[in-house]
């Protein structure tokens, strides 16, 4: 198997602003190297997803971007509060954000949803107290 | 196939090889080699940023002058919206229709008549579409998103615009009065922006354009000041308020009646930044983007004279005296107004070859990415040093030219021992 290419991204926490800069430089990156329109918006979909996650409830964390010639992995780590109920996490509508984070337009309860709905593989381990482990990989297309 | 021409090019006499124009063009379409810039063909989408920001003017839109087009036996002015700004105390643009007809053109088809038909059109458009749907008026964004924007291509709307309808309905409008042939009739666009005028030699959505030529409105404005004076007969205005409003960011919004929910957006810096979030479908509840290259709209373009925000101003007071629209469309979109070519995407920017060849040959970009002093410093012609790699792993550029490697070369020659 070739070498990845690796990218790391620190996310800063409660920092709305600056959500979005790893997944638009992931994107234009990609878009270089000539990757499939449907992979790079399921890539630049899910991304953002957990940056944003990162920002709001993880007092920011970790993204690792591993690229192989036929699969993008995404690494997001952080040592926040963790989840304690995966499941009801992972539902479509339901959201941990405080109000001062929905007044802004944010948690819907979509992104956890969206992440496993926009790629390929999605692996979820959290530890209440220690921090929450995601891996995602969304697979290339000619 | 045909080559394609740019309105924006070089004085390569008056260039002096800096860098600014490479810092400042969106789409990374120019270089400086051997002390002179020079533009990539297939990246330039004629924005006109470059022009805007060249400090010793080697960077031009051509054009010709009305001069140029004596060969028509009828010459019909077609006046941009936007030319209605650049005047001082307007009820309306009838002394702007005289003063056109007084300095050499037979008639005029006012641009505007033609948009408030698009704006028309659009509605009519608007349920087959994939929403948001996307405006096509403005070229330079047109040309973005197909050089771009894979994912957006089928939202941009596929109507003509409003410069190339106006010649199409104004060439039969003239036949018909004077039985003139076609290509008698010369249909010449006063245009706000080097886009415009490269679009009517490279057509968005058809082979062809019916536009004869362009010239610039900075250029006509002297004129026109002088041949605006002691109008007897003002002829009658044929476009309201709608219409006239397409000149400034927000205008063609206005005026499509589907939807409130639109966004406006100008500055080719913000445009790009809302294509790339409207690619990752950032935005809900948004149902037509318009987007302008130029700051403000096309009031902002680089052959205008008049300030963009002052013009913005005098457009909104000029459109409190006139009627809000006078032109309607019947049940169908007639075939004129109506693209027969689809947007194709061009992957301009990506690397060739197969999905591993891509793969090494990015792998490649990065590593020597990594040896460079990322100071983006422009000093090798590239824009960036990221730029720079691409163009040496394009073979386009050699390592050496980057003169931070150059030195650290130079001194480990230096430090080998006689």
């Amino acid at each position: 198997m070739m070498d990845a290419i690796k990218f790391v991204y620190t996310v800063p926490g409660d920092d709305f602003s600056a959500a979005g800069q790893a997944s638009a430089d992931l994107k234009s990156k990609l878009k270089t190297m000539g990757v499939d329109p449907k992979s790079l918006r399921n890539i630049a979909i899910s991304l953002y997803e957990g940056e944003i996650n990162l920002a709001i409830h993880a007092g920011g964390g970790q993204i690792t971007v591993l690229v192989y010639p036929d699969k993008v992995q995404m690494f997001l780590d952080d040592e926040g509060p963790g989840i304690a109920d995966i499941p009801l996490a992972m539902t479509e509508g339901y959201s941990g954000a405080s109000d001062a984070v929905r007044s802004l337009g944010f948690g819907a309860g979509m992104g956890l949803p969206n992440m496993k709905k926009y790629t390929d593989e999605f692996d979820i381990q959290s530890t209440v107290g220690q921090g929450t482990h995601i891996k995602m990989a969304v697979y290339l297309k000619d | 196939m045909k080559t394609y021409t740019h309105s924006v090019t070089l004085d390569k006499d008056l260039c002096q090889g800096c860098i600014n124009c490479i810092k400042r063009c969106p789409t990374e379409a120019i270089r400086v080699r051997e002390g002179k810039a020079y533009i990539i063909s297939e990246r330039c989408i004629d924005c006109g940023e470059c022009i805007r920001v060249c400090p010793h003017h080697a960077k031009k839109a051509v054009y010709n002058t009305l001069a140029d087009y004596t060969g028509y036996k009828h010459l019909v002015a077609l006046p941009a919206p936007s030319l209605y700004a650049q005047f001082n105390n307007l009820k309306d643009p009838a002394p702007v229709l005289a003063g056109l007809l007084k300095i050499g053109f037979d008639s005029f088809f006012e641009v505007a008549k033609a948009a408030e038909l698009i704006s028309r059109a659009t509605g009519k458009i608007w349920d087959k579409m994939p929403k948001p749907v996307i405006s096509s008026a403005c070229p330079a964004v047109v040309k973005l998103i197909k050089v771009r924007f894979p994912r957006l291509v089928d939202h941009v709307l596929p109507l003509v615009s409003p410069m190339e309808l106006a010649a199409r309905l104004a060439k039969k409008e003239v036949m018909e009065k004077t039985g003139l042939k076609k290509e008698e009739i010369g249909c010449i666009f006063i245009s706000p922006c080097p886009a415009k005028i490269t679009e009517i030699n490279n057509p968005i959505g058809s082979k062809n354009s019916s536009v004869d030529g362009a010239v610039a409105m900075k250029d006509i404005y002297p004129l026109l000041l002088g041949a605006m004076k002691d109008i007897s007969q003002p002829p009658d205005i044929t476009a309201g308020a709608l219409g006239v409003s397409w000149a400034a960011g927000g205008g063609e919004s206005e005026g499509i009646g589907n939807t409130d929910n639109y966004l406006a957006c100008d500055g080719i810096e913000n445009v790009i930044r809302v294509l790339e979030e409207l690619e990752d479908r950032r935005f809900s509840n948004i149902d037509f983007v318009e987007l302008n290259a130029c700051p403000g709209g096309c009031v902002g373009g680089v052959l205008t004279v008049e300030n963009p925000y002052i013009a913005k101003t005098k457009l909104k007071n000029l459109g409190k005296y006139m009627p809000k629209s006078l032109n309607s469309l019947g049940k169908s979109i007639p075939t004129e107004m109506l693209w027969d070519t689809n947007l194709e995407y061009s992957p301009v920017f990506e690397l060739q070859g197969d999905r591993i060849q891509r793969f090494m040959a990015y792998s490649r970009l990065e590593e020597l990415l990594a040896g460079l002093p990322g100071l983006d410093c422009g000093f090798c012609g590239a824009p960036t040093c990221r730029c720079f790699a691409d163009d040496v792993i394009r073979g386009k550029a050699k390592k050496s030219d980057c003169v931070v490697i150059m030195r650290r070369q130079m001194d480990e020659i230096k430090s080998i021992p006689e």
